[in-house]
C-alpha cells in the first residue's frame, strides 16, 4: 500500500473534506469490491438487526415457549423445562379452545364482510361530487380516530339492556326495547362484531376511495358510451380496476381482525358465558390471567401461524400489483 | 496511511455503530439496575391520585421514622403481578410489593416472597382470618394494612317510602328487592360479570350457603346460583347483571337504577360525593335467620419480594412494619373506607367511623379466596365465572357448575 501514503499524508484529517485524493488514487479492484459489499452490508444490518432482534427473537421465543413449562416460577429460577407436546395437547383438549376458533372465525368473517360492503359503498358514494362531501368524509374517520378501548366502554353503555341508548331508541321508534345486546350468549357476539364493523368501515371506505381515484375516469366514460348500465359499468369495470386494492383492504383487514382483543375484553369480557371468547382472549386469558405462559403461546402461535399465511396471501397481492 | 482506507468504512461503521449502541443501551438499561444503598422501592397499584398521596404520606412518615429514602411506584392494579414477574427475570424487583392478596400464592408458590416471619414481623393482634388472607401454605407472606369485603348497601329513603326494614335473610331479600323494583328501578344490583368482580360477589353467597369452592357441583354450590337466578327470574336483578362489573353496579345504584346493591367500601366516596343520596350499609343476607354471613377478604397486602439482599430485605420488613403500624392502619382506613387490620386499630377505628360498623362486623367472619387453593384459585376463577354466566343465561345451575367442576379437575 505504499503507492498510497503520499496521497494518505496530504490528505486533510477532517473526514469531511472531499475525497479528491482517494477517488485519483489506482483503485485495487478486489478491495474495492469488498469495500462496496462491506459498505451493502452496513446499509442492510440495521434493519436485519432490527427485524431479528424485534420480531425473530420474540416469534422463535413464543415457539420455544409454547414446548415449555413456563410458569411464575420461570421468572425467578430462569428455568422452563420442555414438556413436549403437553401445553398443545392441554390447549386442543379443552373445550373453550374449539369455542374461541369458531367464534373468531365468526367474528373475522362477520367483520370482514361487514366493513367491507359498507366502507365500498360509501367510497363510492363519495366520489360523487356533493356539497360537505369533504367534511362528511372526514367525519367518517371519526371512529378510527377514537381509542378502541374508549369506544369499547361506549358502546358498553349505549348496549346496556335497561339504560342503554340503543334500547330506548328502538323503544321510542316502537321496536323492542328490550334487546339483550351484549348480555344473551346469542347476542353478544353479534354486538361485538356490530361495534367491529363500525369501528373498521373508515379504514375500508379511505383505502377503497384511493383505490377508485385511480380508476381511469376514461374507462366509465366508454363503458357508458357502448350502452352499459350503471351496475354493470360497476361490476366489469369499477371492481375488477379495484380487484388489487380489494385485497389489500381484506388482506390488512384479516390480520388486524383475526387478533382481536382490547374490543372484546372491554365489552364482554369473552363472556356472558364464554360467548365472546376468541384466539385473542383466550391467548391473555391463558397467559395473563392463569399464568400458564407455555398455553398462552400455543395459542399465540396458531394466531401468528393463521395471520403468517394470509401475510403471504398479502405479499403476492402486492407483486402482482407491481407487475 | 489507513486514512483512505477507512473513508469507506466509515459510512458503514457510523449506522453499525449507532444501531449497536441503541441496541446496547437498550439492553443494559433493562437489566441490573444498581441499587441505591439508602433508597427503597415500594411498588403498589395505587395509581388514583387519592390513593397514591396517602400512600406517599405514610411513605414520606415511614422514610423519617427509619432514616431511609422511599420511592413510591404504581401500576395499574391489573399489571402489578405480570410487572412484578418481569422485574423478578431482570433482577430488578422492588423492595415492597404490595399484591391484590389473591394474587401472592402464585408470587409466593413460584418462590417469589420471604415469609415476614423469619424477617423479625409478627402477627401479633391480627385475627387469624387476616393472618390466613396473607398467608400462603402456613407461612405468613403479607402483611395487611387494611382488609375490605362486600356489604348490602341500600338507599335509605327507597325503604323507608316502602315501609320495608333491612333485610337480613335470602327470602326477605328476595321480597324486599321484588317490592321494590318498580318502573325503571331493580330492587337489587350485583355484578355477576365475566371476571374476578364476578367472582367475588358470589362468593359471600356460595359460602353463606355451606358452599366451597374446593367443590363447584356440591349441591349448597348450586342453591346458591339458584338464588341468583331466582332473583333474576323475580326481575329484581337486571339481566345486564352478567355484564356489569362492581363500579357499574356502584353507578346503577347512584342513578338511582337500583334500590339495594352489593358492593365494597371503597365506593364510599363517589356515594358520599352524590348528593340527596341516603345511603346504609348492611350485613350481606344469609340463607336462614342465624347464619353466618361469610364475606371475602380484598385487599392489598404487603410482601417482600426475593431479591437474595439480606440486608435489605430486613429493612424491607421493617418499613412493611412501619406502614401497618397501628396509627398508620387507622389513617389509611379512614382515608380509603377500609377496615383496620390489627384488632387493636379496628377497635379505634370503630369509634371514628360508625357508619361503617356493619363492614367491621362483615369483616370479622369473612375468608380469604385463595386459603384453601392457593394458587390454583385463579383457574376455578375461570370455571365458576363461566358457570354463573351461563346459569343466569338459562342453563341449569347444576349442570353449569358440573362442567366447570370437571373443567377445573381435568385442567389440574
Amino acid at each position: 500500500m505504499s503507492s498510497t501514503t503520499a496521497s494518505a499524508a496530504a490528505l486533510p484529517a477532517d473526514p469531511k473534506a472531499p475525497a479528491a485524493g482517494a477517488v485519483k488514487k489506482p483503485v485495487n479492484p478486489r478491495s474495492a469490491k469488498r469495500r462496496r459489499t462491506l459498505a451493502q452490508w452496513g446499509f442492510i444490518a440495521p434493519a436485519v438487526i432490527f427485524m431479528a432482534l424485534f420480531f425473530g427473537y420474540p416469534l422463535v421465543r413464543n415457539i420455544v415457549m409454547s414446548f415449555q413449562d413456563y410458569s411464575p416460577s420461570t421468572f425467578f429460577t430462569g428455568e422452563a423445562p420442555f414438556n413436549g407436546f403437553d401445553n398443545w395437547s392441554n390447549v386442543f383438549n379443552d373445550g373453550l379452545f374449539g369455542k374461541a376458533l369458531w367464534q373468531t372465525i365468526l367474528f373475522t368473517v362477520g367483520s370482514l364482510v361487514g366493513q367491507f360492503c359498507i366502507g365500498l359503498g360509501l367510497a363510492v358514494f363519495f366520489t360523487r361530487r356533493f356539497p360537505l362531501n369533504g367534511i362528511l368524509r372526514s367525519l367518517i374517520l371519526l371512529p378510527w380516530l377514537v381509542p378502541m378501548v374508549v369506544s369499547g366502554i361506549v358502546w358498553r353503555r349505549i348496549f346496556d339492556q335497561d339504560t342503554g341508548v340503543l334500547n330506548s331508541f328502538l323503544g321510542t321508534i316502537g321496536l323492542p326495547g328490550d334487546t339483550p345486546w351484549l348480555t344473551s350468549t346469542s347476542m353478544a357476539l353479534i354486538s361485538v362484531i356490530l361495534v367491529n364493523i363500525w369501528i373498521g368501515i373508515p379504514f375500508n371506505m379511505v383505502i377503497l376511495y384511493g383505490g377508485l381515484q385511480e380508476v381511469p375516469k376514461e374507462l366509465n366514460e366508454a363503458a357508458s358510451l357502448d350502452g352499459a348500465s350503471a351496475w354493470r359499468t360497476f361490476r366489469s369495470v369499477t371492481l375488477p380496476m379495484l380487484k388489487p386494492v380489494i385485497t389489500v383492504v381484506l388482506v390488512l383487514g384479516f390480520m388486524s381482525t383475526v387478533k382481536i382483543l382490547d374490543l372484546v375484553l372491554a365489552l364482554t369480557d369473552g363472556g356472558p358465558a364464554d360467548s365472546t371468547q376468541t384466539l385473542g382472549t383466550l391467548t391473555y386469558q391463558n397467559s395473563f390471567v392463569q399464568m400458564d405462559f407455555g398455553a398462552g403461546a400455543v395459542v399465540g402461535n396458531i394466531l401468528i401461524l393463521i395471520s403468517a399465511v394470509f401475510a403471504v396471501f398479502y405479499l403476492r397481492a402486492n407483486r402482482n400489483e407491481g407487475k | 496511511m489507513r486514512q483512505p482506507r477507512r473513508r469507506p468504512h466509515r459510512r458503514v461503521i457510523v449506522p453499525l455503530t449507532v444501531v449497536s449502541a441503541l441496541v446496547g443501551g437498550v439492553v443494559l438499561s433493562g437489566c441490573g439496575q444498581q441499587r441505591d444503598a439508602d433508597v427503597y422501592t415500594v411498588m403498589n397499584s395505587s395509581t388514583d391520585e387519592s390513593y397514591h398521596r396517602w400512600d406517599a404520606q405514610t411513605l414520606a412518615r415511614c422514610s423519617k421514622t427509619l432514616g431511609v429514602r422511599i420511592e413510591q411506584q404504581s401500576v395499574p392494579a391489573s399489571q402489578v403481578m405480570t410487572k412484578a414477574l418481569r422485574m423478578a427475570s431482570s433482577k430488578s424487583l422492588p423492595d415492597v410489593l404490595q399484591l391484590d392478596a389473591s394474587e401472592m400464592p402464585t408470587f409466593a408458590e413460584a418462590g417469589g416472597l420471604i415469609p415476614l416471619k423469619d424477617l423479625g414481623l409478627t402477627t401479633k393482634d391480627i385475627p387469624e382470618g387476616i393472618v390466613n388472607f396473607g398467608s400462603y401454605d402456613g407461612k405468613y407472606y403479607g402483611a395487611a394494612r387494611t382488609v375490605n369485603t362486600l356489604a348490602l348497601f341500600y338507599n335509605k329513603d327507597t325503604l323507608a317510602k316502602a315501609g320495608l326494614e333491612v333485610p337480613t335473610t335470602w327470602a326477605e331479600m328476595q321480597a324486599t328487592a321484588k317490592t321494590l323494583t318498580q318502573g325503571k328501578r331493580y330492587g337489587l344490583a350485583l355484578s355477576a360479570g365475566g371476571a374476578e368482580d364476578g367472582v367475588f360477589q358470589f362468593a359471600p353467597f356460595m359460602w353463606s350457603n355451606g358452599g366451597d369452592e374446593t367443590k363447584l357441583d356440591s349441591p349448597q354450590v348450586a342453591g346458591a346460583l339458584d338464588y341468583w337466578k331466582a332473583l333474576l327470574k323475580d326481575g329484581s336483578l337486571s339481566k345486564s347483571t352478567v355484564n356489569w362489573t362492581q363500579a357499574d353496579v356502584n353507578d346503577q345504584f347512584m342513578a338511582g337504577n337500583a334500590a339495594m346493591m352489593i358492593n365494597g367500601p371503597w365506593q364510599v366516596e363517589s356515594l358520599n360525593a352524590k348528593k340527596g343520596l341516603n345511603w346504609g350499609m348492611a350485613q350481606i343476607p344469609v340463607p336462614k335467620a342465624g347464619d353466618d354471613s361469610v364475606g371475602p377478604l380484598g385487599g392489598g397486602i404487603l410482601t417482600v419480594p426475593n431479591t437474595g439482599d439480606e440486608a435489605r430485605e430486613k429493612m424491607s420488613a421493617r418499613i412493611i412494619g412501619c406502614m401497618s403500624g397501628e396509627q398508620e392502619q387507622i389513617t389509611y382506613a379512614i382515608n380509603s373506607w377500609m377496615v383496620p387490620a390489627n384488632e387493636k386499630a379496628a377497635a379505634v377505628w370503630r369509634t371514628k367511623a360508625p357508619e361503617l360498623a356493619a363492614l367491621a362486623d362483615q369483616v370479622a367472619t369473612a375468608r380469604s379466596r385463595t386459603a384453601k387453593l392457593g394458587a390454583q384459585w385463579s383457574s376455578v376463577s375461570l370455571a365458576l365465572q363461566s358457570a354463573f354466566q351461563s346459569a343466569l343465561t338459562g342453563e341449569s345451575s347444576e349442570a353449569a357448575l358440573k362442567r366447570a367442576q370437571q373443567q377445573v379437575t381435568s385442567g389440574n
